[in-house]
C-alpha cells in the first residue's frame, strides 16, 4: 500500500557536518539503487535512496539541501517519520569487473551497491568525488569491502585533485570494465557517459517527485519515462536518446530548469 | 501522466483516443508540499493543488504534441471568466482540439469547486469562453455538490458542448500514529475504484435531466466499467488512476475488453449502448 508507514528512528550517525544517516526497522529485500519516500510530518515528503539494506534494518544518508532535509537532520532517536516504498528499479550488475563512480551525496547510493557487488565476488573499482575532504563519507565502509578505492577532491585537499570524471577517464582507459554504475550530479554523469567508451552504463537520476508509484507524471523524462517507476536507474541506450539527460529537470510546477 | 509532451505521447501510443492535459492556469504554480498523493484501500487520495507551469510555458508541450497529430483537450482553470477566456484563447491558438473548463478541483482555494458550485458563475464563464473561441468546450463538474443538476444545466445554458462528470470526491486520511491528516493540504480528492458508483449515478442523473453530451470519468479500470458509464449516458470516458492499477497500457487493455464484450453481446456499434439504462 502506497501510504506512509510511521516508524521510530532507531539510530542516527553524523557522517560530516551536514550529512547524516538515519536507520530504522524495515523488513524486506531492497535492490541497491531503489528509494523510499520519506515523510517528515508537517514538513514534506521526499524521495531518498536507500544507503543501508540489511535484512531487518534499513538506512538513508542525506545532506542538508533544503527545509525538509534540515528538519530530518535535526530528528533524534525515537522520533517518528513515515516511510513508503521501496520504489524504482535499482542497479542491475552485469559482468565480473565493474566501476562505480559517485559524486557528492551519490556516495550514499553507491555504498550498498559496492557491498552487494563484492559479496558476489565481483571485482569492483570505486571512485568517490567530493568538493573537499570534509565532504567525504563512507570511505572506511567502502575500504572494508575490499574494493579498489580512489578519491578525488575538487580542491586537492585529499586524494586526486580535480573532477572525478578526469580521474575516471584514465582509469577507464587503463582497465577493461564490463560495466559502469554511477550516481551523482547529472552533469557529472553525462560527462561520464561521454567518456565511457561504450561500456555498459547505468546512472541513477533524481527528479522532483509526488506519488512515487508511477501515476502523477511529475518525474517523467524523455518519452514519458517515469523516474520513479522505469527508473531511477537508466542504461546508456535510454540515456543517449533522452534529451532531458544532463540538460534540464522540472520544478514542482513542471517548469523546465536548466542544469 | 499529463504533465509534459513526452508523457502524453506515451499515453496516446498506448491506446488513448485523445489526451486531456493537466489543468493549466495563468502563472506557474508549485501546488502543495508533499505528501500530495497516497493510495488507500479502495482508491487514490490526492491534493496536489493545481501545480502547473503556466500557460506560457505550456505552449512548447502542446506544440510538441501537435507534431504527432494527437487530439488534445486543453484543461484550464481560472478564478473568473476573464482568466478563463484568456487561457482558452491561448490554448486555442496553440492548436488544441477542444477545451475542458476545470470547475471542480476540490482542493484549491479560489479555483475549481469554489467556482463550480455557483450556477450563475458556471453559466457566465462557460458562455464567455464559448463566445470567444471556436472549438468544443466541456465543463468538468464536481460530485461534491447537492445541486449537480443545476450546475450541469448552467453549463448547458452557457452553451457548453459537453459535461465531464465527475472530478474527485472530497476525502481525508488520518495517520493513527501521528494523529494528523497525511496530505499536507489535509483534505484531498478521492479517485479510483471506490468512486465509480458515484460517477455512474452523476452521469445517469445528468442524462436523465439534460440533453447534452457527457464524458464519464471516475474509477474506470476495465472495459465493463466503460460500458456501465455508456449505459448511464456517457458517450466518451476519461481514465487517470487506472494507469496505476493496470499500467500505462490500460487504454489498450480496456479497448480490447470493450470489443470482446460487444462481440459476446452482439453489439455492432457502441453508440447503441449510450443511455440504455434509462429505458
Amino acid at each position: 500500500m502506497n501510504n506512509p508507514k510511521v516508524i521510530e528512528i532507531l539510530e542516527t550517525i553524523t557522517e560530516t557536518t551536514d550529512v547524516k544517516t538515519i536507520k530504522f526497522d524495515f523488513e524486506g529485500d531492497i535492490i541497491p539503487g531503489q528509494f523510499f519516500m520519506i515523510w517528515i510530518p508537517n514538513i514534506d515528503e521526499i524521495p531518498m535512496s536507500v544507503s543501508y539494506i540489511d535484512k531487518k534494518v534499513k538506512g538513508i544518508t542525506f545532506k542538508i539541501v533544503g527545509n525538509a532535509t534540515k528538519e530530518l537532520f535535526n530528528l533524534k532517536v525515537g522520533d517518528k517519520i513515515g516511510i513508503r516504498g521501496p520504489y524504482g528499479n535499482g542497479f542491475s550488475i552485469i559482468g565480473n569487473n565493474i566501476l562505480c563512480v559517485a559524486g557528492g551525496t551519490g556516495i550514499a547510493m553507491i555504498a550498498p551497491s559496492v557491498e552487494s557487488a563484492k559479496k558476489r565476488n565481483i571485482n569492483t573499482t570505486v571512485l568517490l568525488g567530493v568538493k573537499n575532504k570534509n565532504e567525504l563519507f563512507f570511505e572506511n565502509r567502502i575500504k572494508k569491502t575490499g574494493a579498489n578505492l580512489f578519491v578525488s577532491t575538487d580542491d586537492g585537499s585529499y586524494g586526486y585533485k580535480g573532477f572525478v570524471t578526469s580521474l575516471a577517464k584514465d582509469i577507464i582507459l587503463n582497465n577493461k570494465f564490463d560495466q559502469i554504475l554511477t550516481c551523482g550530479p547529472e552533469l557529472m554523469m553525462k560527462k561520464l557517459l561521454e567518456i565511457s567508451n561504450n561500456i555498459s552504463f547505468q546512472a541513477s537520476l533524481e527528479r522532483y517527485m509526488k506519488c512515487g508509484f508511477g501515476l502523477c507524471g511529475q518525474c517523467c523524462i524523455g518519452k514519458g519515462l517515469r523516474v520513479c517507476k522505469e527508473g531511477p536507474v537508466f542504461d546508456e541506450t535510454t540515456l543517449k536518446k533522452t534529451e532531458d539527460f544532463g540538460v534540464y529537470k522540472r520544478d514542482a510546477s513542471g517548469t523546465k530548469i536548466k542544469f | 501522466m499529463d504533465e509534459d509532451a513526452g508523457s502524453m505521447e506515451r499515453i496516446f501510443n498506448n491506446g488513448a483516443g485523445a489526451i486531456v492535459t493537466k489543468s493549466i492556469g495563468l502563472k506557474p504554480r508549485d501546488g502543495y508540499p508533499n505528501p500530495t498523493i497516497i493510495e488507500l484501500e479502495h482508491g487514490i487520495l490526492n491534493a496536489v493543488g493545481l501545480p502547473n507551469p503556466g500557460i506560457e510555458n505550456f505552449k512548447d508541450e502542446i506544440l510538441t504534441l501537435k507534431k504527432s497529430n494527437i487530439p488534445i483537450i486543453g484543461s484550464i482553470f481560472g478564478s473568473d471568466s476573464k482568466e478563463f477566456v484568456t487561457l482558452a484563447k491561448k490554448m486555442q491558438n496553440y492548436g488544441v482540439n477542444a477545451l475542458e473548463l476545470n470547475m471542480s478541483c476540490p482542493h484549491a482555494k479560489g479555483y475549481g469547486l469554489e467556482i463550480g458550485c455557483d450556477p450563475d458563475l458556471v453559466k457566465e464563464i462557460t458562455s464567455q469562453v464559448k463566445k470567444s473561441t471556436k472549438i468544443p468546450i466541456f465543463v468538468k463538474i464536481s460530485p461534491n455538490l447537492s445541486n449537480i443538476i443545476d450546475i450541469a444545466k448552467s453549463a448547458k445554458e452557457g452553451n457548453a458542448d459537453g459535461i465531464v462528470a465527475i472530478n474527485t470526491v472530497k476525502a481525508m486520511k488520518i495517520n493513527l500514529e501521528l494523529k494528523i491528516p497525511v496530505l499536507s493540504n489535509k483534505i484531498g480528492g478521492y479517485s479510483g475504484n471506490a468512486i465509480k458508483p458515484i460517477g455512474i449515478r452523476c452521469v445517469y442523473e445528468i442524462k436523465e435531466n439534460i440533453d447534452i453530451q457527457i464524458i464519464g470519468v471516475g474509477g474506470i479500470t476495465t472495459g465493463n466499467d466503460v460500458i456501465e458509464y455508456f449505459m448511464a449516458g456517457a458517450s466518451a470516458v476519461q481514465i487517470g488512476s487506472g494507469i496505476y492499477y493496470r499500467g500505462v497500457d490500460v487504454f489498450k487493455k480496456i479497448k480490447n475488453e470493450i470489443i470482446s464484450w460487444m462481440k459476446s453481446h452482439n453489439i455492432d456499434n457502441i453508440s447503441e449502448l449510450i443511455g440504455v439504462a434509462h429505458k
